[in-house]
């Protein structure tokens, strides 16, 4: 019989967080927490969070956090860097925080090449407020507010921030899409929040973290299935990977 | 020795040297000297200075800099104002101090460059969501402005708040001589977010906004009891007390001077603290008084309320009448003051209570 090895929790966490059985959420924040285990970093981080599911985030830490106004994550973690360049300070937002209604405030901070790193959960809906449309919703996908599928030609294309960011904006450290489907997908997820932790540690830029995460109560579907959506539906449109690696040139 | 000097870069300096340290705002007349002068000036200091890419972001951002412990400040006017008023709320939701700079200008929607006083009622009321006040202070000259900047930030820190500088278009604009402070020495608040969390935050969902709530009203009426601050001067004797705030508040200075050298029993109340209101300069009006008579730059009267109703609470025994004398697109000059003062006399004006 092979050896159990006890489980640990990251130290940051100190209660469990109210996520819907099957979120992704709860996945990503243990692997932000042991990242910076990982780098030591345990005591020298603030998360700036934001408005939605990301906001149980804040209540399951033990560690210095702010929560946000909706979509303006990105001023304030502006306003925390400058003041304290050495202490790192790592965003924490959903797709509807970050891109709908924060998306002058996350643009703005990509553009100034802020050194924060950006932790977007891209779960293609407004989770918490029961599943309306967003910027990532995808073409067809039935929200609560798009009843009959999203119709693109009015309400426009699912956005590719992370892109945009290694595309347009030269100075930026560190772009990249992972998601939490499988075991190798989760340990790849690791490293690219690594790196972006890595990057604002060495003072390198704005580095920015979306991540494909599954919603099934809002999608309507079974944790596994909306796991076997993310496969077959979003990562087609949403390409997993490094978009601009560390220490890269602008292409 | 007193220097000429202008008066947004008079009050930017004054803030530095009040211990600021971080500025995010957004060019907005006729405020903008404010940010055109920190751009430099900050990093002289060694602090930090963001353009955002609005208000909204940089009262955000003002946020942030606050929660680290850092003096904070961001100057606007009218709608730049209103973009902030969500940062603000959250900013007294968190017990977070900032300095918020007004140089106020008139008008509705994106309203006109003119100085007034039309934003008496957003920046005494609290002016975004929710169930609080920030202090309000309202200097009258570009050196009382410089003098209340590190009062703000102590004030802002004592009591966790935000304070609203409440000027004036004209403030800004105009030179007049100025001496300016020392600087202050801080260091960051107690409550700042070190990355270490030695200040132990509970989080969102473990709070009590109830009790915090009834805490907070604690906190506004030792505020109420302990902040008013104003200058009089003839109340006691008056047959008639101006109210007046600001630039205005001096052209009434002028006027009732004037006025008592013609004969007249005026007398002037100028708040330097629009909230809390200076109610405790009310106890001091002659009782057999004739009329309380507010003097403001804009076209509804605003001040007016306030007034008359420190002056009803104050006198229960006799309603004493409470006028508004508004004016618009202008400072009142003291001869428009003296001329509807005796409109007023006359009995030629209704009064608003």
């Amino acid at each position: 019989m092979a050896a159990t090895r006890e489980r640990k929790v990251p130290a940051l966490v100190d209660k469990p967080m109210d996520f819907c059985p099957g979120c992704g959420h709860g996945i990503v924040s243990r692997l932000i927490m042991e990242a910076l285990e990982e780098l030591d970093q345990l005591n020298n981080i603030i998360f700036p969070i934001g408005v939605g599911c990301s906001s149980n985030l804040g209540a399951g830490l033990e560690c210095d956090r702010l929560h946000c106004c909706h979509g303006r994550a990105g001023a304030v973690a502006t306003g925390m860097k400058r003041v304290s360049p050495d202490t790192l300070v790592v965003s924490y937002q959903g797709d509807g925080d970050a891109y709908n209604i924060g998306i002058a405030e996350t643009f703005n901070a990509a553009y100034r090449n802020e050194n924060i790193t950006v932790i977007v959960i891209n779960n293609t809906n407004f989770g918490m407020t029961g599943g309306q449309m967003s910027l990532t919703t995808m073409e067809g996908q039935k929200t609560s507010t798009s009843v009959h599928g999203r119709d693109c030609s009015v309400t426009g294309y699912p956005i590719r921030f992370p892109e945009i960011v290694a595309r347009e904006f030269p100075g930026a450290a560190y772009a990249a899409r992972g998601t939490v489907t499988t075991p190798a997908n989760i340990n790849k997820l690791k490293g690219y929040i690594k790196n972006a932790l890595q990057a604002q540690l060495n003072h390198e830029g704005y580095s920015i973290v979306e991540v494909l995460s599954p919603c099934p109560i809002n999608w309507g579907l079974s944790p596994v299935k909306a796991m076997e959506r993310i496969e077959q539906e979003l990562i087609p449109y949403y390409p997993i990977g490094e978009f601009k690696k560390r220490g890269e040139e602008q292409k | 020795m007193a220097e000429m000097m202008k008066g947004n870069e008079a009050i930017a300096e004054a803030a530095v040297r009040a211990g600021a340290r971080f500025y995010a705002g957004y060019p907005i007349t006729p405020s903008s000297e404010i940010m055109e002068y920190l751009s430099w000036r900050m990093e002289e200091v060694g602090g930090s200075f963001v353009q955002a890419e609005s208000e909204l972001a940089g009262i955000n951002m003002v946020i942030g800099a606050s929660a680290c412990g850092v003096r904070a400040l961001t100057a606007s006017s009218g709608p730049g104002i209103s973009l902030k008023q969500e940062g603000i709320s959250t900013l007294c939701d968190e017990g977070l101090p900032a300095v918020v700079i007004t140089q106020v200008r008139y008008g509705n929607g994106l309203g006109t460059l003119f100085t007034a006083q039309c934003d008496y009622n957003r920046e005494t009321r609290g002016g975004g969501q929710g169930d609080y006040r920030c202090i309000v202070l309202c200097p009258s000259s570009v050196q009382e402005f410089v003098d209340l900047m590190a009062p703000a930030y102590e004030l802002s820190e004592k009591y966790r708040i935000v304070v609203i500088m409440m000027g004036e278009g004209t403030l800004g604009q105009m030179m007049e001589p100025v001496t300016l402070p020392d600087f202050v020495e801080t260091k960051r608040t107690p409550w700042a977010l070190t990355g270490k969390y030695d200040y132990k935050k509970i989080g969102i969902f473990e709070r009590d906004s109830r009790k915090e709530a009834v805490e907070l009203r604690e906190k506004y009426d030792a505020i109420k009891e302990n902040e008013q601050r104003w200058f009089d001067e003839g109340i006691e004797d008056a047959d008639y007390v101006f109210v007046a705030y600001g630039v205005p508040g001096r052209a009434t200075l002028g006027a009732i001077r004037e006025l008592r050298a013609e004969g007249e029993k005026v007398g002037l109340i100028r708040p330097i603290t629009a909230w809390p209101f200076p109610e405790k300069a009310f106890a001091k009006i002659n009782p057999a008084c004739k009329g309380v008579i507010t003097v403001e730059e804009n076209a509804t009267g605003q001040l007016v309320d306030d007034a008359a109703l420190f002056i009803k609470k104050t006198h229960k025994d006799r309603n004493i009448p409470a006028y508004a004398l508004t004016y618009v697109y202008n400072t009142p000059p003291i001869r428009s003051i003296k001329a509807d003062y005796f409109r007023i006399k006359n009995g030629e004006v209704k009064e608003v209570y």
